[in-house]
């Protein structure tokens, strides 16, 4: 008993001193001191392998992301044997005006402990700003590496920093297919770049128009098709030349970019291939573009679009069954197989030990057990169990970012915003708008509008 | 009898043109009513003018009320729902309430001032509240948000409530000084020379004589802070014990905004208190509470 | 009357006496609002932290907020009365618009001053670049579209808004459906903006030809023989039709506004002008017009402002696309989506630039009225 109290007594001046002292420093003193040691007397508990402290009982920490609704339901779920053993709590905030909201929290003093973003581009300019901790600070390259590719690591370095933990992922490169018609008619799934292509010539030889495409997104309008030119751009340079792109050394203008440009216009402009042909692909909605694969018979037979589309599919429709998907094929063997994707980043903003045990949570498999379970997102964890997916679609997407030979990140989210959700978009519309007409013009507008100092 | 079949005629005219102008305005939200009875599939496949009786339902509605359905393996039946909708209305209306009332105090005095004391400075201070009007209120966040960090005032409703009273007040004390300015000035004459004080006449008579641009007043600030968001989510955050009804909207529509058949019933149900407030404070539109007391 | 004689005092007095009476107008509009809002503060900050029913709290909260500011100015005015009439003279002005004042400082003055200081450096705030913002902002191809698109607005919304408003007033006052016809008018106010963006997602909705249309206008276009349009990618209509989204939601704004001034025309004036056996329209354009005219002016001002600022719409329905960008949408995405706060500071700026014929033709009807 007496132990205890005592040990209560140091923790509650050492809590009033530090914040006495955090009140009489400037509001924008440097991070907070790192704390080395743990507490004294704290014992340790293990939650999904990796062992925490139990010396900040009664604290919380708050975490604010996009994810609202079930997924938020389920993020917060997977904090409970978390907060139950180690006495953490762990308040999540939800919310879908994330990018503006942590903008202006973290301008207005009032940054959660935690955000996990959508926008890699949005996190490197808040390292630079000296927003966020240095995870390297305190997680050291083994534990990293024990819980993620090296690849993936680097993702989350900025300027040589760890800016975050990867939480989860969804895979961009899918192409989805009616599967009952697509048998029946004999198609099979292509292997190669030019077997797409083949399969497209033969469909529209059979009288059928192989591809549905729509890039409407009422805001965001013109975000499909910045995917797909990411997706060709992997297919056909290296992933440096790729990494060079979305941090701007790799202009628009470039035979590179222009070279992804020219393979989708090959795709989206040519006679016969697109349902509703090229005007339909500036209005129609994205999640109303896949709506004709479920016609009987299909009105088109080719969707490409992340895994998170299965949200707009008619209700009852089943993936695996009415609906199946592949991985779009590479088209330069030389760059292997790449994936492109999506994802959430944890970062911290606020260091003080409770938010690092958190930290360290959330670096593990573990921490994405609900979400995986549910099929809403695939854990980009090492050791996170395959055997958690409800569905062998939903496996098939963590098979597909394991076998990938390089994993990207949606290019638009790591270029900064005024691109990446400004000038690419509208640079998307305008070309499609002439039908790729002024390939050249659109890609010198954008790189005109890449932000200088 | 010609006069008879005049005001007949004009009876038609202005009764069908106004039959005419209502239809208009209400055709799109008729839509949106119609479709928050249609399931799903439904809103996406047809247009909502072609309604199919049988098909129509209310389990939209039951899901906005009682929470939404969300497919949760673990636990019975599948499906979990999730948060009501009775935490945000009550947010709704405790932000509201007081995020109306203040600053229509403070502008009604602040008006009653400009049009009828004289002090230094009245004009500079007049065109500062009407150059305040042209203020984007998204500049004002950081700052403001920054001075709340400081007085540990985040999350409160008294930060949001002032928030509103600030926002609000240029167009509050605009739209108020024009309709006190106007006033008759016989009527304050004679009170001064009955000797009431400022403070008097203003309690005892301007507030009386302005209740209906009181109360229209009232109305816009109440339906502008009631489907306010952005206001509310940088001041009071979006977590579910202070988010209010139009965060729970938002959240309703879906991670990627795939579920409109929600929101549409979710829009009918927020609204349905604007638009009591309306029919309430409708009853102070009345002809004659200005024109009693005009002599001449 | 007092007032009067007391300011012609005050010119024959001093500098120095003019100073302390300002110090005493900065105080009574300054320290009893802080007051008031220190004692309310420490009160929330216990609410917050305490562990009483939602609901209990809840009413407690309002009644707390509200009567604290209705107390707030009873105190200073029962302060201020205690003065000599002269003293009283020189600060009851400020009873009254003292408070308003501060708030207004506050909330949106400081954060202004602040933005054109921030206006005149880089994007992080870091760096002091001159004019270029301006620059940018007044030559930028996106800029140049949003000033055409906003004189556009300006025209068009502001008047089809009032017009309607107008229109629909009169009519309800001589219909004896009055109350459900303004009722309905008024509904789209009523609306939260992310269940507007929804409704004219389905009158614009636009799918392929043969496809079956769930937008009401192409329905109707597909049903009269035509070819189904993507209304908010026509150039340049598309704005007309953003326009149209703007004037369903303000009309009932203008309605309501115009309607009070109406009920205050007095109904002697009508009727004497009726027996003169003048007509209608002769009543409406020679006594109505004239009479609430000081409210179409007010009305008119609000809307154009109103528009001015509006982005919401043009931001949810095409992200200012197809060449319907405006100046307020610009300077959200450039602040928040893009994180320039220079440009985005800059754009705001020119905004409230914009304003400054509005606030002078206030300001001529402002010196028209003038006080006792």
């Amino acid at each position: 008993m007496s132990k205890h109290k005592k040990v209560w007594l140091l923790i509650s001046i050492l809590a009033i001193v530090s914040m006495m002292l955090a009140a009489c420093a400037a509001p924008t003193a440097a991070p907070v001191e790192p704390v080395e040691e743990e507490a004294p007397a704290a014992e340790m508990v293990e939650v999904g392998g990796v062992e925490y402290s139990t010396a900040y009982t009664g604290k919380t920490v708050t975490v604010f992301g996009v994810a609202a609704d079930e997924q938020a339901r389920l993020f917060q779920k997977e904090f409970d044997e978390f907060s139950e053993k180690t006495g953490i709590k762990v308040e999540y905030e939800g919310n879908k005006d994330f990018e503006t909201l942590i903008l202006v929290r973290v301008e207005g003093d009032d940054a959660p402990d935690i955000a996990t973003f959508a926008q890699p581009g949005l996190v490197a300019d808040f390292m630079r700003k000296g927003n966020l901790v240095d995870l390297s600070t305190f997680m050291t390259d083994e534990f990293l590496t024990s819980k993620y590719s090296q690849g993936l690591i680097d993702l989350s370095k900025v300027d040589g920093k760890i800016a975050g933990v990867w939480h989860n992922a969804d895979v961009k490169s899918l192409v989805w297919y009616p599967k009952k018609a697509f048998e029946a008619k004999g198609y099979t799934i292509p292997e190669t770049w030019d077997d797409l292509i083949a399969l497209s010539d033969k469909m529209v030889a059979d009288g059928e128009t192989p591809w549905c495409i729509g890039i409407e997104s009422a805001g965001a309008t013109g975000w499909p098709g910045t995917d797909w030119v990411e997706d060709i751009m992997l297919r056909t340079t290296t992933p440096e030349n790729y990494d060079k792109w979305t941090q701007g050394e790799l202009k628009f203008n470039s035979p590179e970019v222009k070279n992804a440009f020219d393979t989708v216009a090959a795709i989206w402009f040519k006679e016969g291939y697109v349902y509703g042909g090229v005007p339909s692909i500036l209005t129609t909605g994205f999640g109303d573009s896949p709506k004709p694969l479920f016609d009987d018979p299909p009105k088109c037979y080719l969707h490409r679009q992340a895994s998170f589309i299965t949200n707009f599919f008619p209700e009852g429709a089943v993936v695996g069954e009415d609906v199946a998907y592949f991985y779009l094929p590479p088209i330069d063997e030389a760059y292997g197989k790449p994936v492109l994707g999506s994802g959430s980043i944890a970062t911290m903003f606020n260091d003080r030990p409770e938010v690092r045990e958190v930290m360290k949570f959330l670096a593990t498999g573990y921490s994405m057990k609900e979400e995986a379970m549910a099929g809403v997102a695939v854990a980009p964890h090492k050791d996170a169990d395959p055997a958690w997916y409800p569905t062998d679609a939903a496996r098939g997407f963590a098979t597909i970012i394991q076998e990938a030979t390089t994993f990207r990140f949606d290019g638009s989210d790591l270029m900064p915003g005024a691109v990446g959700a400004g000038s690419f978009w509208t640079g998307i519309v305008d070309w499609v708008g002439a039908e790729g007409a002024n390939t050249d013009d659109v890609l010198s507008a954008i790189d005109a509008s890449w932000p200088t100092e | 009898m010609s006069k008879k079949r005049q005001k007949l005629i004009s009876d038609i005219l202005v009764n069908g043109s106004l039959l005419l102008l209502c239809l208009i305005w209400t055709l799109p939200s008729l839509g949106m009513l119609v479709s928050s009875f249609r399931p799903r599939d439904d809103v996406l496949t047809t247009g909502w003018w072609k309604i199919d009786w049988s098909q129509l339902t209310l389990k939209n509605y039951d899901q906005v009320f009682s929470g939404k359905e969300i497919a949760d393996a673990s636990m019975p039946g599948g499906v979990a729902k999730g948060e009501d909708m009775s935490q945000a209305f009550l947010n709704s209306l405790v932000v509201t309430v007081p995020s109306t009332i203040i600053p229509i105090l403070i502008a009604a005095f602040a008006a009653y001032g400009f049009a009828w004391m004289k002090f230094p400075g009245r004009k500079v201070f007049f065109i500062m509240v009407v150059a305040m009007l042209a203020v984007p209120l998204q500049i004002a966040l950081i700052p403001i948000l920054r001075d709340y960090t400081k007085l540990d005032l985040n999350g409160t409703f008294l930060a949001i409530w002032l928030a509103h009273t600030g926002f609000g007040l240029p167009l509050a004390t605009y739209l108020l000084y024009n309709y006190i300015s106007a006033l008759p000035r016989d009527i304050l004459e004679s009170a001064f020379i009955d000797g009431a004080s400022h403070f008097t006449i203003f309690t005892r008579l301007i507030l009386q004589l302005s209740i209906p641009a009181l109360a229209s007043f009232a109305i816009l600030q109440f339906m502008w802070v009631w489907n306010d968001l952005l206001v509310a989510l940088v001041f009071i955050g979006s977590r579910p014990e202070v988010a209010v009804l139009t965060q729970r909207l938002m959240d309703m529509t879906g991670s990627r905004g795939q579920d409109w058949h929600l929101l549409m019933a979710g829009a009918f149900v927020t609204m349905s208190v604007p638009l009591f407030i309306f029919f309430m404070l409708q009853r102070y539109f009345v002809r004659g509470i200005l024109a009693g007391s005009v002599k001449g | 009357m007092v007032a009067m004689e007391t300011s012609e005092n005050s010119l024959q007095s001093s500098r120095f006496f003019d100073l302390v009476a300002w110090l005493g107008r900065l105080a009574v509009s300054l320290i009893v609002p802080i007051c008031t809002f220190l004692v309310m503060w420490r009160g929330f900050i216990f609410l917050r932290d305490g562990a009483a029913p939602k609901l209990v709290m809840a009413l407690v909260a309002i009644i707390w907020g509200v009567g604290g500011v209705a107390i707030l100015f009873v105190v200073s005015n029962w302060l201020v009365e205690r003065l000599s009439v002269r003293w009283r003279s020189y600060l009851l002005p400020f009873v009254f618009v003292g408070p308003g004042l501060a708030i207004l400082t506050w909330y949106l003055f400081l954060p202004t001053v602040r933005t054109l200081y921030y206006g005149f450096f880089n994007r992080t705030s870091t760096k002091f670049v001159g004019f270029n913002n301006f620059i940018f902002a007044l030559t930028d191809k996106a800029m140049l579209e949003s000033f055409r698109n906003n004189l556009l607005w300006l025209i068009v919304g502001t008047s089809l808004s009032v017009i309607f408003g107008l229109l629909i007033a009169i009519l309800a006052d001589r219909s004896k459906f009055e109350k459900i016809a303004k009722s309905l008018i008024f509904l789209p106010q009523a609306i939260s903006f992310v269940g507007a963006g929804v409704i004219w997602r389905f009158i614009y909705y636009y799918r392929p030809p043969g496809e079956e249309q769930i937008g009401l206008l192409n329905a109707i276009v597909v049903a009269l023989g035509g070819e189904p349009l993507a209304w908010l990618t026509l150039r340049p209509w598309n704005t007309f039709f953003l326009i149209a989204i703007m004037v369903w939601l303000q009309t009932g704004f203008a309605m309501i506004i115009l309607s009070a001034a109406l009920k205050g025309v007095p109904e002697e004036l009508l009727e004497a002008a009726r027996i003169d056996g003048a007509t209608e329209i002769q009543i409406f354009f020679g006594i109505i017009i004239p009479y609430i005219q000081g409210t179409i002016i007010t009305v008119s001002t609000t809307i154009l402002i109103a528009t001015l600022k509006i982005f919401d719409i043009v931001f949810v329905m095409t992200n200012g696309l197809y060449g319907t960008e405006v100046m307020a949408s610009q300077q959200y995405k450039q602040m928040f989506k893009y994180q320039d706060f220079g440009r985005g500071s800059a754009v705001a700026i020119i905004l409230l630039i914009t304003v400054i014929p509005v606030m002078f033709y206030n300001l001529r009807q402002f010196r028209e009225r003038e006080a006792f």
